[in-house]
């Protein structure tokens, strides 16, 4: 029905080597400030394009804005004090950051966590994927400037918010899994008000297909958009949704299953044209997959029994000399803690494998030359990213 | 692009019917049952330990005094403030609490205009002070431990024929494990006479860093072989883990730092005293107090001779307390230490018969008087004068000088329910078994059970040792058969031991009468001090109180060149003599230096 191609002939050409040769002198750049505060970022990280009428020529990724220092903070805390922080690292999906860090500890210090500890850790590494894309979608939909799936998804997402008040005692950062296991069991009812809230979310989602998915405007401004060649997957450490988006079946609960993901029933689901739409349909398809997972989690788990390991004295916890890596699929792919231990109190290292480091800083860097100056939004929310992550 | 394509997003405009979802009120919305919300303090439970304060990442915990909280035993008086601009309600505070008095509630909107509103003392006066919901800890205490590693011991079977000590001490995983479920709160140290620091030693143990725990043993107990055996270990009673599980085996990792360094060892990890300083103490005594005098006085390069009745050092530590609970070669080595600082101990020397007190004063700059409860308290009911009733600190005394005249009937009775009573029904169960294989033994108390003064687990062990225990009994009389032998002892069942007034009156139930066999009656109801020593001159001119020696509290006598320490002075155990040692030594330095002490 469209097409619209621009008339790129007054636009410059590269030089030999294939690069830019851009200055600014010449009056036909623009230098654009995308950010800090921008709606195409969960979070605070800002890209400086080089803008040439609408075309961006070139996009420097910035971040900073965020910095706590957190894995240096953990070097200064106890063990035990070193829980409380590293929800902090991720704000969206925070329970990552307690998993991996729970389950590097229990490695090295030989800790065994109860059977039941494990199908709550899933429970809750699901629930928080599924907050998670609800702030996706409702961002890919905010930065083409479709609000109303921002609204709904942060309703819906609200909802779930409930749910891990209720079984945690907080809604955004849970602090619930302690090393050795979890703080507490399921409180009498929750799978009950687990299901109305998975049900009033199929509603939404099911609108939010249509709205949004089924949509000529989105799908003509996300197609063939922001494409990733899946030979950047490898140099680029493109992991979860991005890659999956791009015909590579990689997910870590099918590849190297943790917890009790190797009892749960459950496909990857993959795309093959590996652009902004592809992205967010193959994310749309894992929300699917976490409720689906959700449900058979709280059917299969046990009823009963403990949650917590016997810990040491926390208070002055020294744990052998070691190191390990831990690594679990979150929303945004492979998320992973490296821990070194040199047998004092304190953890000699711990390193944050954020997903969105890689996206986000050098792969968006890659990819935005050549865009139109507002498809960079969609463009930066499509690599799902959460700038605290990368500034740990 | 089809035409559905561009029509079907309009379809959800049905939404447009959809109530609001938006909470109009925030303030009113309740939060969830466990919701980590601001935090409450019960501070009559609360035991101001800090382990909230000591586990806080952000720094948000002080500990700070908090009027109408006291310091007293096992409670130091101080309370948690909170910063609620530092706090990120992680709860790792409540969960680490070792009574349980910190929780939350599930109250999250606080609105003030002051913004040091916000630092606050929970369990004060706030709003939500009352409300029940909010964060429980579900899986109880589990950030420390709550179980003691147990004592390895020998089995009944295995020590009733026998002296040999019962308890065989920790092994190192055993040690390390007990260590670990210390929170390092110093409540014990309070607790402690001799206020040894307890937390410290106890991370030395963790760190197996035995040479560090024994320095600081050394620091405030030369007698920590003995008391890491028989110490009364009050400062377990005040230990916050008592409140949810088991109080940490402070005695035993006491012992277990002693047994892991060697004697030679020792010595040299406590080095040399300083050089002399011409000055000399005489002691009287070479009990706890005396000895612990002595050390500490020979420390600060003061010549120290202790002057001894009995055959050998020690005094109660050896003659009172049983091998069984203390092996002689442990006190020998805690007083092979001593000895090590040049002390001088001059035993079988009786001070009023080998030596006078008048010529102690001449020949020394001070004397300290630590002569103990020598003398057993009778009963004085009918019966109890004549041959077949014995003390019982008389009858401790010749067992261990190995008398063989010591009388060991096939049946015997003791009167009392403190440790010496029970020390003596033990050891004499002992001899009982070895001469006639059987133990043959009736200890009876005043108090019921659960009030015994001895260590609880004397009764245990008494039990196992086939002691029979009756509590409740008041003696009435020791039964003779016309030739005078001694039959047993009758008995009423006690109905109260104390009046209205709390004075010792002992009333009975007479109808509920028991007559015990036994060829043997010992009195253990306690001890008094044989002060003979001094002279009548001496005793004359010294102010008493109360059939003591009056002291002040730095264990001055009313004489300025005499001291008075130990269970003669205070009591009433070896950890106090310690003390009292400590401050006697203390105080003669300081007379000494300042040329108080007059002759």
């Amino acid at each position: 029905m469209f097409s619209f191609q621009p008339d790129r002939s007054e636009y410059p050409q590269p030089g030999l080597d294939g690069k830019l040769e851009i200055d600014l002198e010449t009056g036909k750049y623009l230098k654009l400030w995308h950010g800090p505060n921008h709606p195409g970022i969960t979070g605070n990280m800002s890209v400086e394009l080089t803008v040439c009428g609408d075309e961006v020529v070139e996009g420097k990724t910035h971040v900073g804005y965020l910095h706590r220092g957190f894995e240096k903070l953990m070097e200064r805390r106890t063990f035990i004090q070193v829980f409380p922080i590293v929800c902090r690292v991720c704000v969206p999906e925070p329970d990552f950051n307690e998993y991996c860090y729970a389950a590097a500890v229990e490695e090295l210090a030989g800790i065994e966590v109860p059977e039941l500890a494990t199908w709550m850790r899933t429970l809750i590494l699901e629930m928080g994927r599924f907050n998670s894309y609800m702030m996706f979608l409702g961002g890919i939909g905010g930065a083409l400037g479709l609000g109303i799936t921002g609204q709904w998804m942060t309703y819906v997402r609200d909802l779930m918010l409930d749910r891990f008040e209720e079984l945690t005692g907080a809604r955004i950062y849970h602090m619930f899994i302690l090393p050795g296991g979890v703080r507490g069991h399921l409180p009498e009812g929750f799978a009950a008000r687990m299901e109305e809230v998975l049900q009033t979310a199929e509603t939404y989602l099911a609108d939010v297909d249509k709205v949004m998915f089924a949509n000529s405007v989105f799908q003509l401004r996300t197609k063939g958009i922001g494409v990733i060649e899946p030979a950047l997957f490898e140099p680029y450490g493109v992991t979860g949704p991005n890659a999956r988006a791009g015909g590579v079946a990689k997910d870590v609960r099918k590849d190297s299953p943790y917890l009790v993901y190797d009892q749960l029933d459950f496909e990857v689901a993959t795309g093959m044209d590996s652009d902004i739409f592809t992205r967010a349909k193959v994310r749309r398809a894992d929300i699917q997959t976490s409720i689906d997972l959700i449900r058979q989690i709280l059917k299969k788990m046990p009823k009963d029994g403990p949650v917590m390991a016997k810990l040491p004295n926390v208070l002055h916890w020294k744990i052998p000399r070691g190191e390990t890596y831990i690594k679990g699929e979150c929303s945004r792919g492979e998320y992973g803690y490296y821990l070194v231990t040199d047998g004092s109190g304190y953890p000699r290292r711990i390193n944050v494998r954020g997903p969105s480091y890689t996206h986000a800083m050098a792969l968006l860097e890659h990819l935005i030359p050549g865009t139109n100056i507002s498809d960079v939004a969609a463009l930066m929310v499509s690599l799902h990213t959460y700038p605290p992550e990368i500034e740990r | 692009m089809s035409l559905r394509e561009v029509l079907t997003p309009f379809s959800v405009w049905k939404r447009v019917l959809d109530a609001p979802v938006s909470i109009a009120d925030p303030f009113s919305r309740e939060a969830s049952e466990h919701y980590r919300g601001f935090h409450k303090n019960d501070m009559e439970t609360c035991i101001g330990c800090g382990t909230c304060e000591a586990i806080c990442q952000n720094g948000a915990i002080d500990m700070v005094p908090v009027e109408g909280q006291n310091t007293e035993k096992g409670d130091s008086g101080l309370r948690p403030m909170i910063d609620y601009g530092r706090c990120c309600w992680c709860a790792l505070c409540v969960d680490i609490c070792m009574t349980g008095s910190l929780t939350m509630s599930n109250e999250y909107t606080w609105v003030d205009s002051d913004p040091d509103a916000f630092r606050f003392i929970p369990g004060l006066n706030e709003p939500w002070k009352d409300k029940q919901a909010g964060y429980k800890r579900e899986n109880g205490r589990v950030l420390s431990g709550t179980t003691r590693s147990p004592m390895g011991e020998l089995h009944a079977n295995e020590r009733i024929d026998n002296f040999n000590e019962i308890c065989v001490g920790y092994t190192r995983e055993e040690a390390i494990l007990e260590a670990d479920r210390c929170v390092e709160c110093g409540l014990c140290v309070a607790t402690c006479p001799a206020h040894m620091s307890i937390p410290d030693y106890i991370a030395a143990v963790r760190d197996q860093d035995y040479d560090r725990g024994l320095q600081l043993l050394y620091e405030t107990n030369p007698f920590s072989e003995v008391c890491g055996r028989i110490c009364t270990h009050k400062c377990e009673t005040s230990c916050a883990a008592v409140h949810e599980g088991d109080a940490i085996a402070i005695r035993w990792l006491k012992r277990h730092i002693v047994d892991n360094v060697p004697l030679e060892r020792r010595v040299e990890l406590i080095g040399a005293p300083k050089p002399a300083t011409g000055k000399s103490v005489a002691i009287i005594g070479a009990g706890p107090g005396g000895l612990t005098a002595a050390y500490d006085l020979a420390r600060e390069g003061v010549k120290v001779t202790v002057y001894e009745a009995l055959p050998k050092p020690g005094g109660m530590m050896r003659y009172g307390i049983p091998e069984y609970r203390l092996p002689y070669d442990a006190l020998d080595r805690d007083i092979a230490v001593i000895e090590a600082m040049g002390v001088t101990i001059k035993c079988a020397t009786v001070v009023g018969v080998d030596v006078q007190m008048e010529d102690l004063r001449q020949s020394h700059d001070a004397v300290i008087l630590a002569i103990g409860l020598q003398m057993g308290r009778g009963t004085r009911i009918p019966g109890s004068e004549g041959a077949g009733v014995e003390r019982a600190v008389d009858l401790l005394r010749r067992i261990t000088a190995g008398d063989p005249t010591v009388p060991v009937p096939e049946t015997a009775v003791v009167i009392g329910g403190g440790n010496v009573a029970f020390d003596i029904a033990r050891s004499m169960a002992r001899l009982q078994k070895i001469k006639y294989g059987r133990v043959g033994l009736t200890l009876t108390a005043l108090e019921d059970r659960a009030h015994f003064l001895a260590d609880k687990e004397e009764l245990v062990e008494g039990d196992e040792e086939g002691v029979l225990i009756l509590d409740s009994r008041g003696p009435q009389e020791v039964m003779r058969d016309p030739s005078g032998q001694v039959t047993g002892l009758r008995t009423w069942a006690v109905t109260s031991i104390f009046d209205a007034e709390g004075r010792f009156a002992p009333a009975y139930d007479e109808s509920d009468e028991q007559i015990h066999q036994g060829a043997l009656v010992i009195e253990a109801i306690g001890q008094m001090a044989d002060t003979s020593l001094l002279g009548d001159a001496l005793t004359e001119k010294l102010e008493w109180n109360r059939g003591r020696i009056k002291i002040d509290s730095e264990m001055r006598t009313s004489e300025p060149w005499l001291f008075a320490a130990g269970d003669a002075v205070k009591g009433p155990d070896v950890i106090n003599a310690v003390a009292d040692g400590h401050r006697a030594a203390r105080t003669v330095m300081e007379a000494i230096a300042q040329g108080e002490v007059v002759q």
